[in-house]
């Protein structure tokens, strides 16, 4: 950026502790909050908001609770879309069953669900490290998926296993356009980063990276292991219920299995590979590039118009989608997260190179 | 207790295990080389059937698509570890490992888009007639997989155990840097490791290729492959036989006996919850090497 952060003491403890530490960032911040809550649904098409910004921050979400888990715990899981499942049938379930439950607390206790599941899972993370362990977090995504799709007491008996959402109301307030399920989501979203990004930086973040750069250093240091790994998956878990329920009820406007299979978990994964593992800011930038990824390679086949068949363009899709992981891993391990901090370096220096 | 019933459904459980351990084997080759724990090599086995099928069905004879699969199939493992891996030394296992998710990925694509994505019936020639022992009836395709299972596995034993490069093999797994500094190529190890994985893909490609057909599908093999590996052990390659066999009965036996309790379909996770309740009590699998951790 071209400005420096001269002349801005910190004259405070709290000044020191501050989450963006320099006012020029923190007026971007601001800015950028208000465009996304006050411009954006004004501006945008409805296509534009259901079709690309409500997944997009929906997904970053489920991308930033595995990136709690992978990126500063260090736990590698290949189940993350079991617990969006979770979430996002026990949502439902609470929102069925109990009568005149409000959907925001049904969310808190959908993803309190996952949670209880994920520190289930996350119980033999205590014995298992690893690959190990990550092929052991497959066995929650089989066994999610197979319980959602045996029995039908969890989708209400419907015959066809697919159940769609009931309406959607806030303190009194029916959402029925895209703009008002883009603002539900963007709230949600918008405060649980703050949470996330916070968290990472207290103890129990810190224990986190600990336990991430060597477990056998962290206990001995006195960080409880018990403890610190099962909050990991559960809070981990959280995130990515109360992102599955969002996924489910104001993406998708139906909830079903499929839509949580093994892909989806590795979709999240590769968020985060080519976001930045262990970055806030990379579970957004990951999730930005994973969802318009496709539609950009859309675009480019409609200008190719007939030249190829769809077939061609979805298995490029996919080698697209193979090369670009394996270049960021090569390239830069990090992520994009890192690109942008490595820009921001370069431009304070700006015209200097050093 | 129908005990012939059981035998029948034991025995042919044991003999689709070792279906299983020939895809195991082919993560331990390269995990237990290279320390990558490969997730492309169902892919890998995808793009043999298809290449061969595909040449097969040029008129080529039998023997001469083999080989020509296997060159290819030895070039795309070469090329792998220069495009992929090479880049990637000194990285962490992780880093590995999801580089290798993202290989799948283009594997996947790229056979597809080569060879189209039909479904292709694979004949090897063979007659699967199941014959009569004692009562129990038994697959002989089933006993000609294992036949081909146990030649490659106590050929690979051997090289893993008494050859020089097999020890290098091992040493590279155990320390990328350390073994670069004893004069171990490190380049040429991971080409010929890759290359033998080729291999090793191939076999395995025509016999799940000849029981399922030739498709996507295959690529799922993989996910049968993972919980005998966790339960075998990474680094083992009898512990990948082994893993084969009790998965292979574990789970055939719990279909036909727990799943009309459960309602059924549970195969996809019983075999996942099997290894992991075997983990827990031995946390690197039942002849995983021990790792002993230093602070």
């Amino acid at each position: 950026m071209f400005y420096r952060e001269a002349g801005q003491f910190k004259t405070s403890y709290a000044a020191d502790s501050a989450i963006l530490p320099i006012r020029q960032d923190r007026i971007f911040i601001i800015a950028l909050l208000l465009f996304a809550f006050v411009a954006v649904p004004g501006l945008a098409s409805d296509y534009l908001l259901s079709g690309i910004l409500i997944p997009f921050l929906v997904l970053s979400l489920a991308a930033l609770g595995l990136n709690l888990l992978t990126g500063y715990a260090g736990q590698l899981s290949l189940g993350s879309a079991a617990f969006m499942a979770v979430g996002a049938y026990a949502t439902y379930n609470f929102m069925l069953r109990v009568p005149g439950m409000p959907l925001l607390l049904a969310l808190v206790l959908g993803g309190l669900s996952a949670a209880l599941v994920g520190v289930l899972f996350g119980l033999p993370s205590l014995r298992i490290k690893g690959f190990y362990l990550a092929v052991a977090t497959l066995a929650a995504q089989f066994l999610v998926e197979w319980v959602f799709t045996k029995f039908p007491w969890f989708s209400n008996d419907s015959s066809s296993g697919v159940i769609s959402s009931p309406v959607l109301s806030v303190f009194g307030i029916t959402l029925d356009t895209p703009a008002e399920k883009y603002l539900l989501t963007l709230a949600i979203v918008a405060l649980m980063a703050l949470a996330a990004k916070n968290m990472v930086r207290s103890s129990l973040g810190r224990a986190w990276m600990a336990i991430r750069d060597m477990d056998v250093a962290a206990e001995v240091i006195g960080i409880r292991m018990l403890r610190t790994k099962l909050l990991a998956f559960a809070i981990s878990s959280f995130y990515c219920g109360v992102a599955g329920a969002l996924y489910a009820f104001v993406f998708l406007g139906t909830v079903d299995a499929q839509a949580f299979d093994l892909n989806r978990s590795f979709q999240i994964l590769f968020m985060i590979i080519i976001g930045g593992v262990g970055s806030i800011l990379g579970a957004f930038l990951g999730a930005a590039f994973i969802v318009l990824l496709p539609v950009l390679l859309n675009l480019a086949g409609q200008l190719l118009h007939g030249a190829v068949s769809s077939q061609f363009m979805s298995n490029l899709e996919m080698m697209i989608f193979g090369a670009l992981i394996i270049f960021f891993l090569a390239v830069e391990p990090l992520g994009l997260a890192r690109l942008w901090q490595i820009s921001k370096e370069k431009l304070r220096l700006w015209p200097f190179p050093h | 207790m129908d005990w012939l019933f059981f035998t029948e459904v034991l025995v042919g459980g044991l003999l689709a295990g070792v279906m299983y351990s020939l895809v195991a084997l082919g993560f331990v080759l390269i995990y237990k080389a290279s320390g990558v724990f490969n997730f492309a090599q169902g892919a890998m086995v995808l793009f043999a059937a298809l290449t061969f099928v595909s040449i097969q069905a040029m008129g080529v004879p039998f023997w001469l698509t083999f080989f020509i699969t296997l060159v290819i199939m030895v070039a795309l493992g070469l090329a792998i570890e220069r495009v992929v891996l090479r880049p990637m030394v000194n990285q962490p296992p992780i880093s590995l490992f999801m580089a290798t998710i993202g290989l799948a990925f283009f594997l996947e694509g790229l056979a597809q888009m080569l060879w189209g994505a039909d479904v292709h019936g694979l004949n090897l020639g063979f007659n699967d007639e199941p014959f009569d022992v004692g009562g129990v009836f038994i697959s002989s395709f089933d006993v000609f997989a294992a036949a081909i299972c146990a030649v490659l596995v106590g050929s690979l034993a051997l090289f893993f155990n008494k050859t020089r490069l097999g020890r290098a093999l091992r040493a590279v797994a155990d320390d990328h840097q350390a073994a670069m500094s004893v004069g171990i190529p490190l380049k040429q190890i991971w080409a010929i490791v890759w290359g033998v994985a080729g291999f090793v893909a191939l076999v395995c490609g025509l016999l799940w290729g000849s029981r399922l057909g030739v498709q996507f599908a295959l690529t799922l093999v993989v996910l049968k492959a993972l919980p005998v590996l966790i339960l075998g052990g990474f680094t083992s390659v009898p512990g990948a036989i082994i893993g084969g066999l009790i998965i292979g009965a574990g789970e055939k036996l719990a279909e036909v006996y727990l799943g009309p309790i459960l309602s059924g379909g549970i195969e996809n996770w019983f075999p996942y919850v099997l290894a992991l309740l075997f983990l827990l009590v031995r946390p690197e699998g039942l002849f995983g090497e021990k790792h002993i951790e230093r602070v």
